[in-house]
């Protein structure tokens, strides 16, 4: 069964708000509803983060909850495990994708391993929160795509939403879950604005579903995060072309839908990923062999990705020619008629 | 007999193993309690008049850099300048202890005291402008690319001053790094190294009261960062962080140790960040404009202008000509930056490896083809 995104029920409820306010906001709501979350990070409480996701929550909660820890990744993280040892569900701030690196040590050989190693008797529900992926203008190590790091350690839940309303939802869920979420906010969209209703929540999906954003019949374009509005944008100009294009939105990286994708990619005969993070050994490459196993009988061409390229992320004067725009997704699309 | 063997005999305990003893009396490692200052005492007597008038062309200058860097900022030259106003005399101390051969290991921050070493002002400023992340050959100029990340440099900076000393070169190493910088781990590791290699380092932390919008006191519960010294086995230097004289004394001893093998120092420079983290930030919302002005009072250049008049060491036509050489600097940089940068998309791929891989052929292939029909289309 194809996975649609429902309309929010009741119309007035719905107001535009951005991504950013979503995210606030569903922290706001996880520490309202239980005390034993607790938000921390460099900058989050008085400053309110340097995205200001986390403004007001410190005045609202306390420091205690709403926490400026000292300037130390691994000392973040490596809390928040004892932290969640002890009964509480920290949410830690990550301030850049590329800062994060420090904190490598404790995610991969504790946070993701902790509940695996202890036969499940101490599971961490810890939520990391990465803002990643460029298109900001940021300098150097402010613009990493890691996704394909994160996916390549079991035992890590990884999501990323690509609307206010799943920023929102998708939040709420990893906060709850007990399992350790990476969880990566696009931050080219924390300003694109959107209707939503906050007190529908459930009209969010669940962690782990695909969702199609546009339903089409040529081709599949799989895709998450910052590069679902480019897909959606490819799959409008590709309509003159006669191309009726379906945009699938991944949401979970980790884990993976594969029924919604595969139930589309067999309908439709034709599938491009694309990701801004580089292509060679990159989330496209899982996704294209998935695919492959999955659908090869129904597949009338190869599964193409189109990635950001395999160099270190570029000076902010030169992003545009990495990132994977909307000629570069119409371009692999075409590439797809390869037997005509 | 050491304070251990005292305190034990004294407690009529038995003296305790040798291992327990502490190795190194911890003395003369611990820093002042108050920072180290020249300017304004009777010790500013003994600064050479011409290192005065130097320290004071450089911290001038320095200050209209910043102000034309953030000014840049504003007319979308550069993407981000995060100044050093009000710490102008750490930055340019640092760069004039330094000897050629030297290194310098800056961070994000410390543009100024690159430029104040000497580096084309264009080319430091190339990370912050966005058209390249290293805008210049470190290696030409004995300047390790401005770090970004926190704290990473300081191992790099060891094990430079590692290398220079097993070739026998008298080569030394200094790092940069705030005081937010002093809690990641990479900071601890870095000292450690190079307490147990007597690696030739100095350390200068600028504390400038904010890590973002975290003040010192959130940062750390030590009495100073200086303090932070003896548990590595090294001398901590507390130093009035305004004071260029003062700077140039600590920073000066701490070299001309490390060179003759001494081992590292860490240096603690008190100051204050007069303007907000980068332009992006809002610094109304985590500090008053009443501290502010404190720091106003005990501005870098005030300190050394007073110096200078006082004792007749420079008039009114001096500073006049001092401050028209800064104008003139400035007005060079802007006219500079307004020209567009030349850039070529197609360095995307030039060093990412020694040798292209056939995948960055193929990449690069395809952003040429981008480019001329880009091209194409602009001449249609
Ligand atoms: C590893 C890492 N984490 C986070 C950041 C984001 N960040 C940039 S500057 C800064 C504050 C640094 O404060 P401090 O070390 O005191 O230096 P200052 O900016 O005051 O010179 C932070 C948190 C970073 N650059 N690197």
């Amino acid at each position: 069964m194809t996975t649609v995104a429902r309309p929010p029920r009741s119309k007035p409820a719905t107001k535009p708000a951005t991504m950013a306010q979503a995210l606030g906001r569903a922290l706001r709501d996880s520490m309202a509803a239980d005390p034993s979350v607790h938000v921390m990070g460099e900058d989050v409480g008085t400053l309110g983060g340097v995205f200001r996701i986390t403004d007001g929550l410190a005045k609202e909660f306390g420091e205690d909850r709403c926490t400026d820890t000292p300037l130390a990744e691994a000392g973040i993280l490596g809390a928040a495990v004892g932290m969640a040892m002890y009964g509480l569900r920290p949410v830690v701030e990550m301030q850049f994708d590329a800062f994060a690196y420090p904190a490598f040590e404790q995610l991969i050989s504790h946070v993701a391993r902790m509940r695996n190693r202890t036969r499940g008797a101490m599971p961490l529900p810890i939520t990391v929160r990465v803002p990643y992926g460029g298109g900001i203008g940021g300098v150097e190590h402010h613009s990493d795509s890691s996704e394909a790091y994160y996916m390549a350690t079991p035992g890590l839940t990884v999501v990323t939403p690509a609307t206010v309303a799943d920023a929102y939802g998708l939040l709420r869920q990893s906060i709850a879950s007990d399992d350790p979420v990476v969880f990566l906010e696009p931050k080219r969209l924390y300003w694109t604005r959107d209707s939503w209703n906050p007190e529908a929540p459930e009209d969010v999906l669940p962690i782990g579903t695909a969702v199609v954003r546009r339903p089409g019949t040529s081709a599949t374009l799989l895709t998450y995060g910052p590069s679902v509005p480019v897909c959606l944008e490819a799959a409008e100009a590709a309509r003159g072309e006669g191309w009726d294009l379906e945009v699938v939105d991944l949401r979970s990286l980790v884990p993976f839908d594969d029924a919604t994708v595969t139930e589309s990619v067999r309908r439709t005969g034709r599938a491009v990923v694309v990701h801004e993070s580089g292509g060679f050994g990159g989330p496209g490459g899982e996704i294209a062999a998935r695919v492959t196993e999955r659908c090869f009988h129904h597949l009338e061409a190869p599964v193409l990705r189109v990635a950001g390229f395999d160099i270190p992320y570029p000076p902010p004067m030169l992003e545009r020619h990495h990132l994977p725009g909307v000629d570069r997704v119409l371009d692999a699309v075409a590439r797809l008629q390869w037997d005509q | 007999m050491t304070v251990m063997d005292q305190r034990a005999t004294r407690e009529g305990r038995p003296v305790p193993p040798p291992a327990w003893q502490p190795r190194t009396d911890p003395a003369p490692l611990l820093p002042d309690a108050e920072p180290h200052r020249v300017l304004g005492t009777d010790a500013a007597a003994r600064v050479d008049p011409e290192l005065l008038r130097r320290l004071y062309t450089e911290v001038v200058r320095g200050r209209r850099y910043n102000a034309q860097a953030t000014a840049l900022t504003k007319q979308g030259r550069l993407a981000v300048y995060p100044s050093t106003t009000g710490q102008e005399a750490a930055e340019v101390a640092a760069a004039l202890v330094l000897e050629e051969r030297d290194w310098l290991f800056p961070s994000y921050r410390d543009t100024l005291a690159a430029v104040a070493r000497g580096l084309d002002p264009v080319q430091a400023l190339t990370l912050l402008r966005g058209d390249w992340h290293t805008g210049y050959d470190p290696r030409e100029h004995r300047i390790a690319p401005l770090c970004t990340p926190l704290a990473t440099q300081l191992p790099h900076a060891v094990g430079l001053a590692h290398a220079a000393q097993l070739k026998g070169d008298d080569v030394v190493a200094l790092a940069m790094v705030g005081d937010g910088g002093t809690s990641e781990g990479d900071f601890h590791e870095a000292l450690n190294f190079a307490a147990v290699w007597q690696a030739p380092v100095v350390f200068l932390v600028q504390n400038n009261g904010f890590a973002i919008s975290v003040p010192l006191a959130k940062q750390t519960a030590a009495p100073s960062l200086a303090h932070k010294a003896v548990g590595y086995g090294m001398p901590g230097r507390l130093v009035d962080g305004n004071d260029a004289a003062a700077l140039h004394e600590v920073l000066s001893d701490a070299v001309s140790r490390a060179r003759e093998g001494g081992g590292p120092t860490l240096i603690e420079a008190v100051t204050y960040r007069m303007d907000a983290h980068t332009n992006a930030d809002d610094a109304t919302r985590y500090r008053t404009e009443a501290e502010v002005e404190m720091w106003r009072a005990h501005d870098p250049v005030l300190l050394l202008e007073r110096e200078l008049t006082g004792r007749g060491l420079i008039d009114e036509d001096g500073i006049r000509a001092v401050r028209d050489g800064a104008e003139e600097q400035a007005a060079e940089l802007r006219a500079r930056m307004n020209q567009d940068p030349a850039l070529d998309p197609m360095d995307l791929f030039g060093d990412v490896y020694a040798e292209q891989t056939p995948q960055l052929r193929e990449q690069a292939a395809l952003l040429r083809a981008e480019l001329d029909a880009e091209a194409e289309g602009e001449q249609a």
